[in-house]
């Protein structure tokens, strides 16, 4: 699960990181409210979506009065933000957050990972801030600084000093740094972050360490346990199949392509997909139903997979194990009852001849397979040549 | 004797009175499993489908001298039980749970760690399908009726998937000895190299099937295993061939974040490093038949 820059700097916040003074608007009365309150005469205004590089793409915005705050906030607002990340759909606007603007001395970088290979958490720090990790990586790979952190202990204090002093702080800033590290550090292992990013974290011309920017990510595997993270989920960031999909407890990634997926078990699901595409075909989705497929599941999602306009053709790859693939057939021929679009069932595992016995029997117009390859060829064939494959 | 479990293996479930773990347990016991007890805290001295029910596993492993266990405890309160069971001194733990945290999974790995290589527990999952020693005993959720006894292993990281490779190799013949489901979390209990040097060394395998999918470094790091330390066939297949960046398939595990995680890298590592690389999930039993061929 992802947050707004302006959320993760409030979880931050809470653990002791230094950030600059700001506040959200949703409009630019808003906007001006929040700036008049922070005081001072320079205002950054920064669009709110879920994704980096804003700046680059004109989302950040300096002022230097209460008229500019205003004219820059409507201009946002409403307005679509096209970032490297967003593509070329780009983002509406429709949360800003209005920040003091601080003049800057020094950019740093750091982030916290979950490491899969070494199963630890690793923070990457580097002297070059502002820039992405994989160009500094590119440019200055000596620059970056890489510290594991030891699951029995957590991040020590003498690790975050090693970043700090690593990064060329010097006595001034190292006791501000080394708190802003390890507030990062307790963040991201309280709130059970996948990521933590602060691109930059200054140094200010009067000397105060801030981070300027913040990123995080979450597993939504401990979302149960993380109930303050929850309330930060902004639907408008989703995509509302995506939504309605975790709703039913399906995972559900939409696609380009047109034939639409309906299959049991994740890996089956990709692996279907690789089918389709070996055998000439566009997948419209991924769509794992998970165990237990009753026939309101199999209604659902139906529902779900023909929700998407561009869907031609409807595949269902269903290998039984604790189902029997005679309940599954049932839920089948009832959310198959009016379907507009030719249905590809391959059906294997429990039960299958019972099952298939009930498909036929139906009277429904379902193209039966029996095999993956045979699914896969069949739907292809049903797109590109819909009434020949019925 | 199966790399992991056989039909002697004393097994007790964990969470073994809810209603996933009964309905698999019976399914277990029915296929040869010596399932000996089981852990419900709070009904110990019970009894539950003809098994002594326990409060602790440690209370569990002493009545009992149970030697594995498979874990259905719900994602809040798993870790504490993987925990458990190693402290209990099992030798080799299974867990099918989905939605671990992911920091709970690192945790539990350290805390593994604190006991000797020689007394410490295997873990295999979580988020798996489970173990299955083909004809003789199983430790998960598999349909047994898909595996005809032979002398192929299987590691995957998908349990609907490795079902779909043994079905396609029992439609052309071939048998299976062992297959592992490591699972689908980004970390989990043990990799698919732990399992293929389980294999090279086991005398009922001839050759091991591998499936992967998109995420994670698991792949790469067999692969490479495999080029300088085994000399049974490998094939390899990778799943999510057409899975966009940064988005995650299904499993916590599958997601392209890093260089190296796509299926189109990992097809080629494997490939690059001597494996038999299935040219899609559809071929998977051929692609075996034929490895196996040029063995013999």
């Amino acid at each position: 699960m992802d947050i707004h820059e302006y959320q993760a700097k409030q979880l931050l916040e809470r653990f002791g990181v230094p950030v600059p003074r700001g506040g959200p608007a949703y409009n630019p009365d808003q906007a001006v409210y929040v700036a008049s309150g922070l005081g001072g005469a320079h205002w950054a205004i920064k669009a709110q979506i879920h994704s980096g590089g804003r700046g680059k793409a004109g989302g950040v915005r300096l002022c230097r009065s209460y008229h500019e705050v205003a004219e820059t906030a409507a201009a946002m607002l409403g307005s679509r933000l096209m970032t490297a990340q967003t593509g070329p759909e780009g983002r509406v606007v429709r949360r800003l957050y209005v920040e003091m603007a601080e003049p800057i001395e020094r950019e740093l970088y750091l982030v916290f990972v979950l490491d899969r290979r070494i199963e630890r958490i690793r923070v990457i720090a580097s002297a070059m801030g502002g820039m992405e990790i994989e160009q500094i990586a590119l440019s200055n790979p000596s620059s970056i600084r890489v510290v594991d952190v030891e699951p029995a202990v957590g991040l020590l204090p003498f690790q975050a000093r090693e970043i700090a002093f690593a990064l060329g702080l010097d006595s001034r800033h190292v006791n501000q740094a080394t708190a802003a590290i390890l507030g990062c550090y307790r963040a991201f292992r309280d709130l059970d972050a996948t990521m933590v990013e602060v691109n930059p974290l200054v140094v200010t011309k009067d000397q105060r360490i801030l981070a300027l920017d913040a990123k995080m990510s979450f597993d939504d595997n401990a979302l149960f346990r993380q109930r303050d993270v929850v309330e930060m989920r902004d639907p408008a960031e989703e995509d509302p199949r995506e939504a309605q999909a975790a709703e039913h407890g399906f995972n559900y990634v939409g696609l380009d392509g047109d034939i639409g997926c309906i299959i049991n078990g994740a890996g089956l699901a990709m692996a279907t997909m690789d089918t389709i595409k070996y055998a000439g075909g566009q997948p419209a989705n991924f769509l794992d139903v998970g165990g237990g497929a009753s026939p309101e599941r199999i209604a659902h999602a139906f529902e779900l997979v023909l929700s998407d306009r561009n869907v031609r053709v409807l595949l269902v790859n269903i290998f039984a194990g604790i189902n029997r693939c005679d309940w599954v057939a049932q839920g089948i021929v009832q959310a198959a009852k009016d379907l507009q679009v030719p249905l590809v069932v391959r059906l294997a595992g429990t039960n299958v001849e019972a099952g298939r016995q009930i498909l036929e029997s139906s009277g429904l117009p379902l193209i039966m397979a029996d095999t993956l390859q045979e699914a896969a060829d069949k739907a292809v064939c049903a797109v590109q040549r819909p009434r020949a494959a019925a | 004797m199966g790399i992991l479990i056989d039909e002697r293996t004393r097994v007790i479930v964990q969470g073994f009175t809810g209603e996933k773990a009964t309905f698999h347990a019976r399914e277990m016991m029915a296929y040869g499993t010596n399932v000996v007890g089981g852990v419900t805290p709070g009904k110990g001295g019970t009894r539950h489908l003809g098994r002594p029910v326990f409060d602790t596993v440690k209370e569990a492993v002493t009545i009992t001298e149970a030697q594995a266990s498979l874990v259905f405890v719900p994602p809040a309160f798993a870790a504490d039980a993987l925990m458990e069971a190693a402290d209990a001194g099992l030798r080799l733990v299974c867990i099918i749970t989905d939605g671990i945290p992911a920091q709970d999974m690192m945790r539990v790995k350290r805390y593994l760690r604190r006991y000797p290589r020689d007394k410490r527990t295997t873990l295999v999952g979580p988020n798996c399908a489970g173990i299955i020693t083909a004809g003789r005993a199983m430790l998960g959720i598999m349909p047994g009726h898909i595996y005809v006894r032979g002398r192929v292993g299987i590691v995957s990281r998908s349990g609907t998937l490795g079902y779909e490779a043994a079905a396609q190799m029992k439609a052309l013949g071939i048998g299976v000895s062992t297959s592992v489901g490591i699972g689908g979390d980004p970390i989990n209990g043990s990799s698919f190299l732990d399992h293929l040097a389980r294999f090279e060394e086991d005398d009922e395998t001839d050759a091991v099937v591998m499936i992967g999918e998109i995420g994670g470094p698991q792949e790469a790091e067999a692969a490479a295993w495999v080029r300088g330390n085994m000399r049974k066939p490998v094939i390899g297949y990778v799943a999510g061939l057409t899975a966009p960046k940064g988005r995650r398939m299904g499993h916590a595990g599958a997601i392209i974040s890093a260089a190296g995680d796509s299926a189109a890298e990992k097809t080629e590592i494997m490939r690059s490093h001597g494996l038999h690389v299935a040219p899609s999930a559809a071929a998977l039993g051929e692609t075996v038949a034929k490895a196996l061929a040029r063995v013999h």
